[in-house]
């Protein structure tokens, strides 16, 4: 009766009832994303690679060498013998990039704490809430999230300039005005405010699966509430604070926006450095010599990030 | 967890709210300003509303940014679903790691080297940058947040459903597109969505990704920003928090209704 033959074999064993080495179909249909990605993801940064090794010239495309497939394989030699570390030295011996390398992780640390102290409370507050409450609020969290972040970065602006709203606000209430725009302060403000649902949701997501009778357990044996919340609810949320955290200081060590439009001329982070070496320098080769050692630091968070995704899409 | 929230809980929430909340709702306000000084209310007004209506090349722009934040959105969700059947349903083949790390990364990875990196590509091909590129470079971005939206769906789903169609005789596409595809429609829409937004919204990979013929709204937006604070841009962006809160929040009650009307 059946067109395709033998029934098909369920899960684990999946993939038994294949002639060896054809893919399932499902493996057939990853074909097609696996291929974009590969083109559009990883060859580029191959091309990036191979950039922060080429030379600046008064050119366009403004660098050199350029692979001269005309030359046959004597062209691929020549080529390769011209690429050189001259960005990286050029990168070591300029104190201005290690001072952007270090004052971005600066900002991405201290932010990422700041967001936690800030998104807990919020998290752990939401998930006390009732179910319905708690569908609203999580609606609340997630709305900024698709709003844009340019304006929302923007509106900032308006608040946090001399003549802003804020200082309008101060002097309402008889207090002297403060310079906050363009200032470290201010990126501060603005990287909590952009992140914060990226650290609330995977908090609230843990927070709200806790059982409550964990925490009547802790109270009958004597915990007092700050005790069984240090104890019992902090720990079991450990995932949701890492998830959060290396959701917010991977895309912060590289921001580009922020520091822009809130931070002054001393503000100093790596995505601005790659921006201005690119747009406003055109030195190709040195933006692409900055992308890779930001790529190379971050490397290690965002294998932990993968590490954690792979696992909670598998835990469900 | 149960019991009810604390005095402190809500006063987190309430807090938190505010934080998140405040800048926006300012932003709104001041749109209907009449006044041109930003933080002096001058009387209500809409002038700047219909000023927009009448900025050709921000209206130019418009059309740039929806076209091709549809046309990604849509590869994007087609990609990404078919990623996802990968990721969820294959089990393990060949390249599986380094296909979920590709899956991944671009979530967390800062747009600048994003950016770059597709440039470079475009450069080296010999493409002239405009509507194609910035399409490819934000199907690229999205095509990852979709992936995540529809596996989040697709674990929760029993295969078994999909498996019994095949033993009754279904090819495999045809049991997909029957039994499966109804069933992880909601978040295949959401991952639309999701996609479509963060394409209105992006500007750095635009940035290194578009032509001169292809100006999207949030590159003008950021260059006018970058000259100051304007009811201008205050309007135009109320029209996008608009659109957008409008957007999700029909997809949230739809949903919800959805749910409570299942038996």
């Amino acid at each position: 009766m059946s067109v395709t033959g033998a029934p098909r074999p369920r899960r684990p064993w999946k993939g038994l009832g294949r002639p060896r080495g054809q893919p399932s179909s499902e493996a057939r249909a990853a074909y097609a994303p696996f291929l974009w990605l590969a083109v559009f993801f990883l060859v580029p940064f191959l091309l990036v690679a191979k950039l922060s090794l080429s030379d600046v010239v008064l050119a366009i495309p403004p660098y050199a060498p350029r692979l001269d497939w005309s030359q046959g394989l004597g062209g691929v030699i020549a080529f390769v013998r011209a690429l050189d570390f001259d960005a990286y030295a050029r990168m070591g011996q300029d104190g201005l990039y290690l001072a952007a390398y270090l004052s971005s992780l600066k900002f991405a640390a201290v932010a990422t704490v700041i967001l936690l102290l800030v998104g807990y409370p919020l998290a752990y507050g939401m998930a006390r809430c009732r179910p319905s409450v708690r569908q609203a609020l999580l609606m609340a969290v997630i709305l900024p999230f698709w709003t844009s972040f340019l304006i929302r970065v923007y509106a900032w602006i308006a608040i946090l300039k001399p003549a802003g709203l804020l200082n309008m606000a101060l002097a309402q209430i008889g207090l002297p005005p403060v310079d906050i725009l363009n200032t470290d302060t201010a990126v501060y403000i603005g990287l909590v405010y952009a992140y914060l649902p990226f650290m609330v949701l995977p908090l609230y997501a843990v927070l709200e699966r806790q059982e409550a009778g964990l925490l009547e357990a802790a109270a009958d044996l004597g915990c007092t509430p700050l005790q069984s919340f240090w104890r019992v609810t902090f720990p079991l949320s450990i995932p949701g604070v890492m998830a959060g955290a290396l959701l917010c200081f991977i895309p912060m060590v590289g921001e580009f926006v922020i520091p822009d439009l809130l931070g002054g001329s001393g503000t100093l982070m790596l995505g601005k450095t790659i921006w201005t070496e690119f747009f406003s320098n055109r030195d190709w080769p040195a933006a692409s010599a900055v992308a890779i050692v930001l790529l190379a630091t971050l490397v290690i968070p965002i294998l932990l990030f993968q590490r954690q995704q792979t696992k909670m899409m598998e835990q469900r | 967890m149960r019991r009810g929230p604390s005095a402190f809980n809500i006063a987190a929430i309430v807090l938190g709210m505010g934080f998140l909340y405040l800048p926006i709702v300012l932003l709104v306000i001041y749109s209907f300003n009449e006044s041109r000084l930003v933080t002096v209310w001058g009387g209500f007004s809409t002038r700047w509303y219909v000023s927009q209506f009448q900025n050709e090349q921000l209206l130019a722009a418009a059309w740039v940014t929806l076209r091709v934040a549809f046309v990604s959105a849509t590869l994007a969700t087609i990609l990404g679903t078919l990623a996802a059947l990968g990721l969820v349903r294959a089990g393990r083949f060949r390249g599986r790691t380094l296909f979920s790390s590709m899956t991944y990364a671009p979530l967390v990875m800062p747009e600048v080297i994003l950016g770059l990196s597709l440039l470079l590509l475009f450069v080296s091909v010999g493409v002239a940058r405009g509507f194609w590129t910035v399409m490819i470079a934000h199907t690229t971005l999205t095509l990852c947040y979709a992936t995540v939206v529809v596996q989040a769906r697709l674990v929760s789903f029993d295969e078994a459903l999909e498996e019994a169609a095949r033993d009754l005789g279904a090819p495999p596409w045809k049991a997909f597109a029957l039994v499966t595809l109804p069933n992880i429609a909601p978040a295949v829409a959401a991952a639309w969505m999701l996609a479509f937004t963060l394409s209105l919204d992006d500007l750095v990979i635009a940035s290194f990704t578009s032509g001169p013929g292809a100006t999207t709204l949030p590159i003008r937006i950021y260059s006018a920003v970058r000259l100051g604070v304007s009811p201008e841009i205050n309007a135009i962006s109320t029209l996008l928090i608009g659109l957008v809160a409008t957007g999700v929040i029909a997809v949230y009650l739809l949903n919800m209704r959805r749910r409570t009307a299942a038996p």
